[in-house]
Protein backbone atom coordinates (compact mmCIF):
# COMPACT_ATOMS: atom_id res chain seq x y z
CA UNK A 1 0.00 0.00 0.00
CA UNK A 2 1.16 3.51 -0.80
CA UNK A 3 1.96 6.05 1.74
CA UNK A 4 -0.79 8.60 2.04
CA UNK A 5 0.72 11.80 3.53
CA UNK A 6 -2.98 12.69 5.32
CA UNK A 7 -2.80 8.99 7.24
CA UNK A 8 0.74 8.18 7.57
CA UNK A 9 0.00 4.43 8.94
CA UNK A 10 -2.84 2.80 7.03
CA UNK A 11 -3.63 0.19 9.05
CA UNK A 12 -4.74 2.21 11.57
CA UNK A 13 -7.36 4.51 12.89
CA UNK A 14 -6.31 7.53 13.98
CA UNK A 15 -9.47 10.24 13.95
CA UNK A 16 -11.44 10.94 17.28
CA UNK A 17 -14.34 12.11 15.10
CA UNK A 18 -16.02 11.17 11.96
CA UNK A 19 -16.85 14.41 10.42
CA UNK A 20 -16.74 13.50 6.43
CA UNK A 21 -16.21 11.09 4.11
CA UNK A 22 -14.12 13.94 2.00
CA UNK A 23 -10.63 14.06 4.62
CA UNK A 24 -10.50 10.26 4.49
CA UNK A 25 -8.41 7.89 2.28
CA UNK A 26 -8.94 4.80 0.92
CA UNK A 27 -7.57 3.19 3.08
CA UNK A 28 -9.22 4.00 6.45
CA UNK A 29 -12.73 3.73 4.37
CA UNK A 30 -11.71 0.35 3.35
CA UNK A 31 -10.65 -0.15 7.31
CA UNK A 32 -14.04 1.36 8.55
CA UNK A 33 -16.03 -1.54 5.83
CA UNK A 34 -13.61 -3.97 7.47
CA UNK A 35 -14.65 -3.27 10.87
CA UNK A 36 -17.80 -3.43 9.56
CA UNK A 37 -17.64 -6.91 8.07
CA UNK A 38 -16.86 -7.91 11.93
CA UNK A 39 -19.46 -6.52 13.76
CA UNK A 40 -22.12 -7.50 11.28
CA UNK A 41 -20.76 -10.69 12.19
CA UNK A 42 -21.93 -9.75 16.05
CA UNK A 43 -25.71 -9.36 14.69
CA UNK A 44 -25.74 -13.21 13.42
CA UNK A 45 -25.05 -13.96 17.27
CA UNK A 46 -27.43 -15.08 20.02
CA UNK A 47 -26.30 -12.52 22.10
CA UNK A 48 -26.02 -9.09 19.93
CA UNK A 49 -24.30 -7.17 22.12
CA UNK A 50 -20.43 -7.33 22.91
CA UNK A 51 -18.80 -4.87 26.15
CA UNK A 52 -16.50 -2.97 23.37
CA UNK A 53 -17.70 0.17 25.02
CA UNK A 54 -19.00 -0.38 28.11
CA UNK A 55 -19.26 2.04 30.86
CA UNK A 56 -18.98 5.38 28.01
CA UNK A 57 -21.76 7.29 27.23
CA UNK A 58 -23.36 8.59 23.83
CA UNK A 59 -25.25 11.31 23.01
CA UNK A 60 -27.51 11.42 19.95
CA UNK A 61 -28.59 15.00 19.16
CA UNK A 62 -30.65 15.04 16.42
CA UNK A 63 -31.47 19.09 15.96
CA UNK A 64 -32.86 17.95 12.69
CA UNK A 65 -35.42 15.71 12.93
CA UNK A 66 -34.98 11.58 12.06
CA UNK A 67 -36.08 8.71 12.73
CA UNK A 68 -33.97 5.92 11.13
CA UNK A 69 -30.64 7.29 11.07
CA UNK A 70 -31.19 7.78 15.18
CA UNK A 71 -32.25 5.29 15.68
CA UNK A 72 -29.54 2.85 13.86
CA UNK A 73 -27.46 4.97 15.69
CA UNK A 74 -29.37 3.94 19.58
CA UNK A 75 -29.38 0.22 18.06
CA UNK A 76 -25.76 0.46 16.79
CA UNK A 77 -24.44 1.88 20.28
CA UNK A 78 -26.79 0.08 22.78
CA UNK A 79 -25.14 -3.15 21.00
CA UNK A 80 -21.87 -1.94 22.00
CA UNK A 81 -22.62 -2.13 25.71
CA UNK A 82 -22.82 2.22 25.51
CA UNK A 83 -25.28 4.40 27.43
CA UNK A 84 -27.51 5.91 25.10
CA UNK A 85 -29.60 9.26 25.93
CA UNK A 86 -31.37 10.92 23.02
CA UNK A 87 -31.79 14.93 22.48
CA UNK A 88 -34.21 16.46 20.32
CA UNK A 89 -33.81 20.17 18.86
CA UNK A 90 -37.06 20.76 20.72
CA UNK A 91 -36.30 19.26 23.87
CA UNK A 92 -32.93 20.93 24.29
CA UNK A 93 -31.94 24.28 25.23
CA UNK A 94 -30.85 25.50 21.89
CA UNK A 95 -35.33 26.56 21.69
CA UNK A 96 -34.45 28.49 24.57
CA UNK A 97 -31.66 30.31 22.55
CA UNK A 98 -28.49 28.53 23.94
CA UNK A 99 -26.10 28.49 21.26
CA UNK A 100 -24.98 25.27 19.89
CA UNK A 101 -21.50 25.13 20.85
CA UNK A 102 -22.63 26.36 24.29
CA UNK A 103 -25.42 23.06 24.28
CA UNK A 104 -22.72 20.55 23.04
CA UNK A 105 -20.22 21.75 26.03
CA UNK A 106 -22.80 20.71 28.64
CA UNK A 107 -23.26 17.18 27.16
CA UNK A 108 -19.42 16.78 27.68
CA UNK A 109 -19.57 18.30 31.14
CA UNK A 110 -21.99 15.84 31.74
CA UNK A 111 -19.93 13.36 31.07
CA UNK A 112 -20.56 12.09 27.41
CA UNK A 113 -17.91 10.43 25.51
CA UNK A 114 -19.28 10.50 22.35
CA UNK A 115 -22.10 13.16 20.48
CA UNK A 116 -23.83 12.15 17.49
CA UNK A 117 -24.83 14.88 15.71
CA UNK A 118 -27.61 15.97 12.89
CA UNK A 119 -28.12 19.55 12.31
CA UNK A 120 -29.22 21.46 9.33
CA UNK A 121 -26.32 23.43 9.06
CA UNK A 122 -23.26 22.49 6.75
CA UNK A 123 -20.26 22.70 8.95
CA UNK A 124 -21.95 21.89 12.47
CA UNK A 125 -19.93 18.64 13.43
CA UNK A 126 -16.99 20.27 12.03
CA UNK A 127 -17.34 22.94 14.41
CA UNK A 128 -18.07 21.11 17.63
CA UNK A 129 -15.12 18.56 16.48
CA UNK A 130 -12.80 21.51 16.66
CA UNK A 131 -13.67 22.93 20.16
CA UNK A 132 -14.64 19.05 21.84
CA UNK A 133 -12.95 16.23 22.79
CA UNK A 134 -15.70 14.34 23.02
CA UNK A 135 -15.89 12.15 19.68
CA UNK A 136 -18.20 13.50 17.43
CA UNK A 137 -20.11 11.83 14.35
CA UNK A 138 -21.74 13.38 12.17
CA UNK A 139 -25.07 11.87 11.34
CA UNK A 140 -25.58 14.43 8.30
CA UNK A 141 -25.22 18.24 8.34
CA UNK A 142 -27.51 20.71 6.41
CA UNK A 143 -26.48 19.60 2.26
CA UNK A 144 -22.80 18.94 3.21
CA UNK A 145 -22.06 15.42 4.26
CA UNK A 146 -23.57 12.78 5.60
CA UNK A 147 -20.49 9.96 5.86
CA UNK A 148 -22.03 7.10 7.69
CA UNK A 149 -24.95 6.46 4.95
CA UNK A 150 -22.21 6.56 2.39
CA UNK A 151 -20.06 4.14 4.46
CA UNK A 152 -23.32 1.32 4.53
CA UNK A 153 -24.15 2.09 1.37
CA UNK A 154 -20.74 1.24 0.19
CA UNK A 155 -20.55 -1.56 2.29
CA UNK A 156 -24.01 -3.05 0.91
CA UNK A 157 -22.28 -2.85 -2.55
CA UNK A 158 -19.04 -4.28 -1.33
CA UNK A 159 -21.17 -7.28 -0.08
CA UNK A 160 -23.29 -7.81 -2.86
CA UNK A 161 -20.18 -6.82 -6.39
CA UNK A 162 -17.13 -7.56 -4.00
CA UNK A 163 -13.98 -4.61 -4.62
CA UNK A 164 -15.61 -1.18 -6.38
CA UNK A 165 -12.70 -0.16 -8.79
CA UNK A 166 -14.29 -0.04 -12.10
CA UNK A 167 -17.53 -0.16 -11.18
CA UNK A 168 -20.47 2.17 -12.72
CA UNK A 169 -22.68 3.66 -9.76
CA UNK A 170 -25.46 6.03 -10.83
CA UNK A 171 -26.95 8.56 -8.45
CA UNK A 172 -30.12 9.64 -9.48
CA UNK A 173 -32.78 12.72 -7.97
CA UNK A 174 -32.17 15.42 -5.96
CA UNK A 175 -27.94 15.87 -6.18
CA UNK A 176 -27.95 19.57 -5.33
CA UNK A 177 -29.72 19.17 -1.61
CA UNK A 178 -28.66 16.12 -1.18
CA UNK A 179 -25.56 15.13 1.73
CA UNK A 180 -25.80 11.71 0.70
CA UNK A 181 -24.68 12.42 -2.83
CA UNK A 182 -22.11 14.49 -2.07
CA UNK A 183 -20.60 11.54 1.01
CA UNK A 184 -21.14 8.99 -1.64
CA UNK A 185 -19.59 10.96 -4.38
CA UNK A 186 -16.27 11.27 -2.60
CA UNK A 187 -16.57 8.16 -1.01
CA UNK A 188 -16.93 6.12 -4.57
CA UNK A 189 -14.47 8.21 -6.35
CA UNK A 190 -11.97 7.48 -3.92
CA UNK A 191 -12.62 3.53 -3.67
CA UNK A 192 -12.06 3.80 -7.83
CA UNK A 193 -15.60 3.26 -8.70
CA UNK A 194 -17.24 5.47 -11.62
CA UNK A 195 -20.32 7.74 -10.79
CA UNK A 196 -22.39 9.24 -13.11
CA UNK A 197 -25.52 11.89 -11.24
CA UNK A 198 -28.91 12.17 -13.54
CA UNK A 199 -31.34 14.10 -12.95
CA UNK A 200 -33.25 17.36 -13.90
CA UNK A 201 -30.51 20.29 -14.57
CA UNK A 202 -32.07 22.28 -12.05
CA UNK A 203 -31.42 19.55 -9.82
CA UNK A 204 -27.77 18.32 -11.05
CA UNK A 205 -25.84 21.35 -11.91
CA UNK A 206 -23.12 20.59 -14.29
CA UNK A 207 -20.55 22.02 -11.69
CA UNK A 208 -20.66 18.92 -9.78
CA UNK A 209 -18.36 17.79 -12.99
CA UNK A 210 -15.30 18.99 -10.83
CA UNK A 211 -15.65 16.74 -8.33
CA UNK A 212 -14.64 13.78 -10.88
CA UNK A 213 -17.81 12.76 -11.82
CA UNK A 214 -20.10 12.36 -14.90
CA UNK A 215 -23.68 14.54 -15.11
CA UNK A 216 -25.87 13.14 -17.52
CA UNK A 217 -30.24 14.79 -17.81
CA UNK A 218 -31.51 11.58 -19.10
CA UNK A 219 -31.57 8.16 -17.35
CA UNK A 220 -33.05 5.83 -19.97
CA UNK A 221 -29.43 5.27 -22.30
CA UNK A 222 -27.72 5.53 -18.61
CA UNK A 223 -29.76 2.23 -17.13
CA UNK A 224 -28.17 -0.59 -19.24
CA UNK A 225 -24.53 1.22 -18.44
CA UNK A 226 -24.61 0.84 -14.25
CA UNK A 227 -23.68 -1.87 -11.89
CA UNK A 228 -25.82 0.06 -9.14
CA UNK A 229 -28.86 2.94 -9.02
CA UNK A 230 -29.30 4.78 -6.41
CA UNK A 231 -32.42 6.61 -6.11
CA UNK A 232 -32.47 9.55 -3.86
CA UNK A 233 -35.50 10.95 -1.83
CA UNK A 234 -37.11 14.05 -3.75
CA UNK A 235 -36.82 15.81 -0.39
CA UNK A 236 -40.16 17.94 -0.95
CA UNK A 237 -39.34 19.61 2.56
CA UNK A 238 -36.12 21.59 1.17
CA UNK A 239 -37.26 22.38 -2.23
CA UNK A 240 -39.45 24.90 -3.64
CA UNK A 241 -41.54 25.24 -6.57
CA UNK A 242 -38.95 26.37 -9.45
CA UNK A 243 -36.65 23.12 -9.40
CA UNK A 244 -39.36 21.06 -11.04
CA UNK A 245 -42.78 21.47 -12.56
CA UNK A 246 -44.16 18.63 -10.75
CA UNK A 247 -43.74 15.19 -9.16
CA UNK A 248 -46.07 13.54 -11.80
CA UNK A 249 -43.05 14.97 -14.90
CA UNK A 250 -40.19 13.68 -12.46
CA UNK A 251 -41.48 10.78 -12.01
CA UNK A 252 -42.04 10.37 -16.01
CA UNK A 253 -38.50 11.55 -16.17
CA UNK A 254 -36.37 9.94 -13.77
CA UNK A 255 -38.68 7.44 -11.92
CA UNK A 256 -37.40 4.09 -11.62
CA UNK A 257 -40.87 2.14 -13.10
CA UNK A 258 -41.15 -1.68 -13.68
CA UNK A 259 -40.26 -0.58 -17.38
CA UNK A 260 -36.97 1.16 -16.77
CA UNK A 261 -36.15 -1.33 -13.98
CA UNK A 262 -36.04 -3.89 -17.36
CA UNK A 263 -33.70 -2.32 -18.89
CA UNK A 264 -30.98 -2.53 -16.18
CA UNK A 265 -28.45 -5.42 -16.07
CA UNK A 266 -29.64 -8.16 -14.63
CA UNK A 267 -27.19 -8.11 -11.75
CA UNK A 268 -27.45 -4.47 -11.10
CA UNK A 269 -28.89 -2.89 -7.83
CA UNK A 270 -31.21 -0.95 -6.79
CA UNK A 271 -30.39 1.14 -3.91
CA UNK A 272 -32.44 3.71 -1.77
CA UNK A 273 -31.23 5.65 1.52
CA UNK A 274 -34.89 6.16 2.41
CA UNK A 275 -37.67 7.23 3.76
CA UNK A 276 -38.88 6.38 -0.20
CA UNK A 277 -41.33 8.38 -1.81
CA UNK A 278 -43.14 5.27 -3.15
CA UNK A 279 -44.46 5.91 -6.64
CA UNK A 280 -42.11 8.92 -7.02
CA UNK A 281 -38.54 7.98 -7.52
CA UNK A 282 -39.38 4.03 -7.37
CA UNK A 283 -41.98 2.32 -8.39
CA UNK A 284 -43.73 0.14 -5.13
CA UNK A 285 -42.89 -3.31 -7.35
CA UNK A 286 -39.61 -2.64 -7.53
CA UNK A 287 -38.83 -1.22 -4.13
CA UNK A 288 -39.80 -4.38 -2.78
CA UNK A 289 -38.24 -6.55 -5.38
CA UNK A 290 -35.31 -9.15 -4.74
CA UNK A 291 -33.17 -6.61 -6.72
CA UNK A 292 -33.70 -4.10 -4.36
CA UNK A 293 -31.28 -3.78 -1.77
CA UNK A 294 -33.06 -1.03 0.41
CA UNK A 295 -33.66 -3.82 3.79
CA UNK A 296 -29.90 -5.03 3.15
CA UNK A 297 -28.88 -0.95 3.29
CA UNK A 298 -31.04 -0.44 6.96
CA UNK A 299 -29.14 -3.87 8.33
CA UNK A 300 -25.38 -2.61 6.87
CA UNK A 301 -26.03 0.70 8.49
CA UNK A 302 -26.19 -0.78 11.88
CA UNK A 303 -22.61 -2.55 11.64
CA UNK A 304 -21.13 0.54 9.67
CA UNK A 305 -22.18 2.77 12.96
CA UNK A 306 -20.46 0.07 15.12
CA UNK A 307 -17.82 -0.16 13.34
CA UNK A 308 -17.64 3.99 13.40
CA UNK A 309 -18.09 4.76 17.03
CA UNK A 310 -15.65 1.73 17.99
CA UNK A 311 -13.18 2.87 16.13
CA UNK A 312 -13.78 6.68 16.78
CA UNK A 313 -13.95 6.32 20.50
CA UNK A 314 -11.15 3.98 20.88
CA UNK A 315 -8.50 6.18 18.60
CA UNK A 316 -9.81 9.18 21.35
CA UNK A 317 -7.90 7.26 24.35
CA UNK B 1 6.27 -4.99 13.96
CA UNK B 2 10.11 -6.27 13.26
CA UNK B 3 11.97 -8.38 15.76
CA UNK B 4 15.27 -6.87 16.85
CA UNK B 5 18.49 -8.04 16.13
CA UNK B 6 19.21 -8.44 19.64
CA UNK B 7 17.01 -10.69 19.96
CA UNK B 8 17.79 -14.57 20.44
CA UNK B 9 16.21 -17.08 19.08
CA UNK B 10 14.24 -19.69 21.49
CA UNK B 11 12.54 -21.82 19.38
CA UNK B 12 13.31 -22.86 15.76
CA UNK B 13 10.94 -24.33 13.43
CA UNK B 14 11.81 -27.86 14.44
CA UNK B 15 11.62 -27.08 17.81
CA UNK B 16 8.13 -25.87 17.33
CA UNK B 17 6.95 -28.55 15.72
CA UNK B 18 8.22 -31.27 18.10
CA UNK B 19 7.13 -28.92 20.71
CA UNK B 20 3.21 -28.72 19.13
CA UNK B 21 3.51 -32.59 18.71
CA UNK B 22 3.83 -33.59 22.28
CA UNK B 23 1.28 -30.87 22.83
CA UNK B 24 -1.42 -32.57 20.61
CA UNK B 25 -0.04 -35.98 22.64
CA UNK B 26 -0.94 -34.53 26.02
CA UNK B 27 -4.10 -32.68 24.56
CA UNK B 28 -5.15 -36.06 22.97
CA UNK B 29 -4.25 -37.98 26.56
CA UNK B 30 -6.55 -35.75 28.54
CA UNK B 31 -9.01 -35.67 26.02
CA UNK B 32 -9.79 -39.08 25.54
CA UNK B 33 -13.00 -39.18 26.15
CA UNK B 34 -14.58 -35.95 24.33
CA UNK B 35 -12.13 -37.07 21.01
CA UNK B 36 -13.79 -40.16 20.95
CA UNK B 37 -17.29 -38.87 21.21
CA UNK B 38 -16.39 -36.11 18.83
CA UNK B 39 -17.33 -33.50 21.24
CA UNK B 40 -13.32 -31.91 21.74
CA UNK B 41 -13.37 -28.30 19.56
CA UNK B 42 -10.39 -26.36 19.09
CA UNK B 43 -10.89 -22.69 19.05
CA UNK B 44 -7.48 -20.08 17.94
CA UNK B 45 -7.73 -17.06 18.99
CA UNK B 46 -6.70 -14.46 16.31
CA UNK B 47 -4.25 -13.76 14.94
CA UNK B 48 -1.46 -16.15 15.64
CA UNK B 49 -3.26 -18.68 17.86
CA UNK B 50 -5.50 -19.38 15.08
CA UNK B 51 -2.27 -20.49 13.68
CA UNK B 52 -0.97 -22.41 16.59
CA UNK B 53 -4.50 -24.31 16.68
CA UNK B 54 -4.65 -25.78 13.20
CA UNK B 55 -1.44 -26.90 13.89
CA UNK B 56 -2.20 -28.86 16.95
CA UNK B 57 -5.78 -29.84 14.98
CA UNK B 58 -3.13 -31.20 12.14
CA UNK B 59 -1.04 -33.56 15.00
CA UNK B 60 -4.41 -34.41 16.46
CA UNK B 61 -6.30 -35.59 13.21
CA UNK B 62 -2.84 -37.34 12.49
CA UNK B 63 -2.01 -39.47 15.80
CA UNK B 64 -5.73 -40.04 16.63
CA UNK B 65 -6.90 -40.16 13.25
CA UNK B 66 -9.91 -38.20 14.40
CA UNK B 67 -10.48 -34.24 13.89
CA UNK B 68 -12.14 -32.38 16.35
CA UNK B 69 -13.90 -29.54 15.42
CA UNK B 70 -11.91 -26.23 14.59
CA UNK B 71 -13.22 -22.28 15.28
CA UNK B 72 -11.53 -18.88 15.37
CA UNK B 73 -12.02 -15.48 17.70
CA UNK B 74 -11.39 -12.14 17.81
CA UNK B 75 -11.39 -10.71 21.10
CA UNK B 76 -11.00 -6.89 20.11
CA UNK B 77 -14.77 -6.22 21.22
CA UNK B 78 -14.49 -8.22 24.66
CA UNK B 79 -11.21 -6.20 25.37
CA UNK B 80 -10.26 -4.25 28.63
CA UNK B 81 -7.49 -2.47 27.78
CA UNK B 82 -8.49 -1.03 23.82
CA UNK B 83 -7.85 2.69 25.34
CA UNK B 84 -4.01 1.82 26.25
CA UNK B 85 -3.60 0.05 22.93
CA UNK B 86 -1.57 2.67 20.74
CA UNK B 87 -3.80 1.86 17.89
CA UNK B 88 -6.63 0.22 16.31
CA UNK B 89 -6.38 -2.47 13.33
CA UNK B 90 -8.99 -4.55 11.60
CA UNK B 91 -10.90 -7.00 13.96
CA UNK B 92 -10.29 -10.42 12.36
CA UNK B 93 -13.38 -13.05 11.67
CA UNK B 94 -14.78 -14.63 14.28
CA UNK B 95 -15.74 -18.16 13.06
CA UNK B 96 -17.19 -20.79 15.26
CA UNK B 97 -19.42 -23.43 13.22
CA UNK B 98 -20.39 -25.68 15.85
CA UNK B 99 -22.64 -25.96 18.58
CA UNK B 100 -20.55 -24.78 21.72
CA UNK B 101 -23.30 -26.83 24.45
CA UNK B 102 -21.68 -29.73 25.23
CA UNK B 103 -18.52 -29.95 24.05
CA UNK B 104 -15.13 -29.34 25.36
CA UNK B 105 -13.15 -26.36 24.58
CA UNK B 106 -9.69 -25.75 24.09
CA UNK B 107 -8.68 -22.00 23.74
CA UNK B 108 -5.38 -21.94 21.79
CA UNK B 109 -3.16 -18.67 21.73
CA UNK B 110 0.36 -18.46 21.12
CA UNK B 111 2.13 -16.36 23.95
CA UNK B 112 0.38 -16.58 27.92
CA UNK B 113 0.98 -13.47 29.85
CA UNK B 114 -1.09 -11.63 31.81
CA UNK B 115 -4.11 -14.14 31.65
CA UNK B 116 -6.61 -10.88 30.60
CA UNK B 117 -6.62 -11.95 26.82
CA UNK B 118 -8.01 -15.27 28.15
CA UNK B 119 -10.26 -13.59 30.08
CA UNK B 120 -11.87 -11.73 27.37
CA UNK B 121 -11.79 -14.97 25.26
CA UNK B 122 -14.10 -16.70 27.53
CA UNK B 123 -16.49 -13.67 27.60
CA UNK B 124 -16.19 -13.91 24.09
CA UNK B 125 -17.17 -17.53 24.34
CA UNK B 126 -19.91 -17.22 26.74
CA UNK B 127 -21.87 -14.72 24.38
CA UNK B 128 -21.76 -18.00 21.67
CA UNK B 129 -23.42 -20.62 24.41
CA UNK B 130 -21.97 -22.85 27.45
CA UNK B 131 -19.35 -25.26 26.72
CA UNK B 132 -19.14 -28.20 28.94
CA UNK B 133 -15.10 -27.18 30.00
CA UNK B 134 -13.14 -24.59 28.37
CA UNK B 135 -9.09 -25.61 28.67
CA UNK B 136 -6.50 -23.96 27.27
CA UNK B 137 -2.89 -24.16 25.48
CA UNK B 138 -0.35 -21.72 24.55
CA UNK B 139 2.62 -22.39 22.45
CA UNK B 140 4.70 -20.05 25.12
CA UNK B 141 4.09 -19.26 29.24
CA UNK B 142 5.64 -16.06 29.71
CA UNK B 143 5.06 -15.86 33.02
CA UNK B 144 3.39 -12.43 34.80
CA UNK B 145 -0.18 -13.50 35.11
CA UNK B 146 -2.19 -10.60 36.74
CA UNK B 147 -5.65 -12.77 37.01
CA UNK B 148 -6.19 -16.44 38.49
CA UNK B 149 -6.00 -18.48 34.91
CA UNK B 150 -3.36 -20.55 33.95
CA UNK B 151 -2.99 -22.66 30.44
CA UNK B 152 -3.89 -26.36 30.87
CA UNK B 153 -0.82 -27.03 28.08
CA UNK B 154 1.94 -25.44 27.61
CA UNK B 155 4.35 -25.39 24.97
CA UNK B 156 7.90 -24.02 26.56
CA UNK B 157 7.76 -21.90 30.13
CA UNK B 158 10.02 -18.61 29.56
CA UNK B 159 11.15 -16.74 32.17
CA UNK B 160 10.99 -13.20 30.84
CA UNK B 161 10.74 -9.55 32.61
CA UNK B 162 7.54 -7.76 32.15
CA UNK B 163 8.63 -5.49 29.75
CA UNK B 164 10.80 -7.83 27.73
CA UNK B 165 8.76 -8.57 24.40
CA UNK B 166 8.09 -11.94 23.18
CA UNK B 167 7.76 -12.74 18.89
CA UNK B 168 6.42 -15.57 17.85
CA UNK B 169 6.29 -15.60 14.04
CA UNK B 170 4.97 -18.10 11.22
CA UNK B 171 5.59 -18.58 7.89
CA UNK B 172 2.36 -18.97 7.06
CA UNK B 173 1.02 -15.57 9.36
CA UNK B 174 4.29 -13.87 8.48
CA UNK B 175 5.34 -13.51 5.00
CA UNK B 176 9.11 -14.10 4.86
CA UNK B 177 9.74 -14.98 7.99
CA UNK B 178 10.75 -18.68 9.30
CA UNK B 179 8.58 -20.38 12.21
CA UNK B 180 10.38 -19.09 15.26
CA UNK B 181 10.25 -17.89 18.84
CA UNK B 182 12.49 -15.21 19.84
CA UNK B 183 13.06 -13.05 23.12
CA UNK B 184 14.47 -9.26 22.96
CA UNK B 185 17.34 -8.60 25.76
CA UNK B 186 16.06 -7.52 29.01
CA UNK B 187 16.92 -4.00 30.14
CA UNK B 188 20.12 -3.60 31.35
CA UNK B 189 19.94 -1.91 34.92
CA UNK B 190 21.47 1.69 34.63
CA UNK B 191 25.26 1.22 36.60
Amino acid sequence: MSADPANPDPSGWTRKDLVGIRELSAAEIQLVLDTATAFKQVGSRQIKKVPALRGQTLVNFFVESSTRTRTSFEIAATRLSLDVVNVSATASSLSKGETLKDTAHIFQANGADLIVIRHSSAGAAQFLAERLRACIINAGDGANEHPTQALLDAFTMRERLGDLRGRHVAIVGDILFSRVARSNIHLLTKLGARVTLCGPSTLVPRAFERLGVRVTHELDPLLPEVDVVNLLRIQQERQRKEYFPSLGEYTALFGLTKARAERLKPDALIMHPGPINRGVEIDSDIADSGRSVILDQVTNGLAVRMAVLYLCSNARG
Amino acid sequence: MPIPAEAAQILDAEAIRRTLRRMAHEIAERNAAALAAGTLALVGIQSRGVEVAHRLLTDLEQFEGRRPAFGTLDISMHRDDLRRRPRITTIQPTHLPFVLEEKTTLLVDDVFFTGRTIRAAMDALSDFGRPARIQLACLVDRGHRELPIRPDFVGRELATAPTQRVFVRFSATDAGLPDGVWLEPAAQPRP
